[in-house]
């Protein structure tokens, strides 16, 4: 049975390759002056037709889309079809793997005008730049802290995951990267480059008797806090804002003194783009305001970059709330590690799942 | 016999007034197989081949990162040890879950089989199967309704004695056999079926006649003569059971650590398919240490 599905999804993503292939080799002929392609994840952002219908009356370029699965796929795409694109988004720790390969070109920043109120915590991100010259401007962030039910006492450290107050009490995240993260906040050290591994391990283990279940999945986490599992949680940022805006949950975000584990996503453009020009207006219309505020509070969107657009939400937004812009000062961005690195983060917390399951 | 009569074909065939001498046995056996073993060279021996060439890297060859060959994977059960012990607990579940399908699914078939009012056989049998019919994902999640705390079963039981503690025992080994036992069934069901399908009425009514009890029918007659479906069942039970991952993780939450979950882990978060498919020939080789061992019994049940 797991077979299949395992097949399944096989099947299902060469089709979604070839079909991916297949479209984004036909319309290549026709890249005018007035046309940009940007590659993107569906539905995020950058293919909303009301923004894209507003951006095309004001400017005259029109916007082509293609789409990748998964950030492996975007860079095969890069690599494969040079011209192809001239807007790519991309995550910090691929962006430096792009630059490293020479895949995306300078930005030149007074072409984006909005770039002076993006802020510069995120604008000194190391992955985005090379030389000092910037490759992507950051475009939208998110941060990976802890979820309390509402109600109970407002933890200021990660310490908490391994107070007995809370045993049986816990959901940690199944990802590899996140809980290196946490075990290296938890032991005081860098989340991209923990020296002292056994120190992680250690700190990831002694919240042993409070772990009730690993999440892999928003609606699992949704489901699980529903039905009143755990109390406490590691969580995504913007996904306590969908459980308590869509689902209605009583949960509340907390950034401990150690700070979130953060993610950001870049807007760079491909070295072989055809149409830089473009693609700079097109970053420019992203992160601004006035598209901002209309995306979050319309569809439903990370935290934005541009300090100017965040503050621009409502007060009470939710977004607004969660992603507060002094926690980008504590947050610790996960950056692009060498695979070796990699592999001793994967071996870390097999280690540490096993220990649990004991 | 198949080929004893394409021989004696190709004899008559040339009718001319040349006779050509019959061709060998073996040209036509190949020709016959040639092509099912095409495809499963290109389905199936291919794509294994390259997992097993990948085990032997020190990194997924797609990419830029430079690639050596090493056995550094083979030795992950002694660099990490831990995963020794997750393997046991895998054989343990595939044990557990095994025993309660064979248990199970042998009365499920001895049931099937012994309604032979009409044609409520197949119905049943249908009606057996039907559930099966649905989304595995969605089956192993409707488990979790019923066995959390405040579940299904947790509402029943406070039904009749409303003052009783939980009995939910989700997130734990028990709900990863539980779900895997409900998905796996079947296989031991349709085997057994099979087996017990063809045994001679009249020898359990002669059994009968002859004064036997029922637990003496069903142990000296039902089973022995039924043990090849119930080992094929085992067999296909067992070898995926070992290395399934979604049951344990729905199910299992902390617990739910398998070699099926790390294999999974090493293809989808890692990114480390050698370190994967290493793991997945180790698994392999296991098993199949463990039917060399068990063969002598498994031969004797299959001529029982």
């Amino acid at each position: 049975m797991t077979e299949l599905t395992r097949r399944n999804t096989m099947k299902l993503m060469s089709a979604a390759l070839i079909a991916g292939v297949s479209i984004s080799t036909l319309p290549r002929k026709a890249f005018s002056a007035g046309s940009i392609t940007v590659l993107n994840w569906q539905g995020y952002g950058t293919d909303e037709a009301w923004s894209l219908k507003a951006f095309t009356e004001k400017t005259g370029i029109t916007v082509v889309h293609d789409y990748y699965s998964s950030e492996s796929e975007m860079l095969t795409k890069m690599r494969t079809n040079p011209g192809a694109y001239d807007l790519v988004i991309l995550n910090a720790a691929r962006c430096a793997q792009a630059v490293a390969e020479d895949l995306l070109q300078p930005i030149d920043f007074s072409k984006v005008p909005n770039a002076s109120t993006v802020d510069e915590t995120l604008r000194a991100n190391p992955n985005f730049s090379k030389d000092g010259k910037g490759y992507a401007v950051p475009w939208v962030w998110g941060m990976t802290s802890l979820a309390i039910r509402e109600g109970m006492t407002v933890p200021d450290s990660y310490a908490v995951l391994a107070d007995p107050a809370y045993k049986g009490r816990v959901a940690m995240d199944d990802d590899a990267i996140i809980n290196v993260g946490v075990g290296a906040l938890m032991s005081g050290q860098d989340i991209n480059d923990p020296k002292d591994l056994a120190a992680v391990t250690a700190a990831l283990k002694s919240i042993k008797p409070n772990v009730k279940l690993l999440w892999s999945t928003e609606d699992q986490w949704n489901k699980s806090f529903a039905a009143k599992e755990f109390d406490l949680s590691l969580f995504w940022s913007g996904g306590s804002v969908r459980s308590k805006r869509v689902s209605k949950l009583p949960v509340q975000f907390v950034v401990p003194k150690e700070g979130g584990v953060g993610w950001v996503d870049g807007l760079g453009v491909p070295a072989s783009a055809p149409n830089p020009e473009g693609a700079l207006a097109f970053v420019n219309w992203m992160i601004d305001p006035t598209f901002y505020v209309e995306w979050a509070t319309k569809i439903g969107a990370p935290a934005s970059s541009n300090s100017a657009a965040l503050s621009a939400l409502p007060a009470d937004d939710l977004t607004r709330l969660v992603h507060k812009t002094e926690y980008l000062k504590t947050t610790s961005f996960v950056s692009g590690i060498p695979d070796d690195r990699r592999e001793a983060f994967n071996n870390v917390w097999q280690e540490v799942k096993a220990f649990y399951a004991e | 016999m198949q080929n004893d009569r394409l021989i004696s074909a190709s004899e008559r065939g040339p009718s001319g007034p040349r006779s050509r001498r019959p061709l060998p046995p073996w040209v036509s056996t190949t020709a016959l197989l040639l092509p099912t073993y095409g495809w499963l060279t290109l389905a199936v021996f291919l794509p294994l081949l390259t997992m097993f060439v990948f085990s032997f890297m020190s990194a997924t060859p797609m990419g830029k990162a430079p690639i050596v060959f090493t056995l550094k994977q083979y030795r992950a059960f002694i660099d990490q040890p831990y995963l020794v012990g997750i393997g046991i607990t895998s054989l343990l579940i595939g044990f557990w879950t095994t025993l309660f399908c064979a248990v199970l699914g042998f009365l499920a078939a001895v049931a099937l089989v012994r309604s032979t009012f009409g044609k409520t056989r197949e119905m049943l049998l249908i009606l057996i199967l039907l559930p099966f019919w649905t989304n595995g994902l969605v089956r192993v999640f409707s488990w979790t309704m019923v066995l959390r705390e405040n579940g299904f079963l947790d509402s029943l039981l406070h039904m009749i004695a409303p003052d009783a503690g939980s009995i939910g025992f989700l997130y734990t080994r028990y709900a990863v056999v539980v779900g895997l036992v409900h998905g796996y069934l079947p296989y031991m069901i349709l085997t057994c079926y099979i087996a017990l399908v063809a045994i001679d009425d009249a020898i359990i009514e002669a059994a009968s006649s002859l004064g036997a009890r029922w637990w003496t029918i069903l142990f000296k007659i039902l089973m022995p003569l039924a043990a090849p479906g119930l080992l094929s069942g085992a067999v296909l039970i067992f070898i995926p059971v070992i290395g399934s991952f979604m049951e344990p993780r729905i199910l299992g939450g902390r617990v739910g650590v398998t070699m099926g979950t790390v294999i999974e882990d090493q293809f989808t978060q890692a990114f480390n398919w050698p370190l994967g498919a290493s793991l997945s020939f180790t698994l392999l080789a296991v098993v199949l240490a463990i039917f060399a061992t068990f063969s002598g019994v498994l031969r004797r049940g299959t001529v029982a």
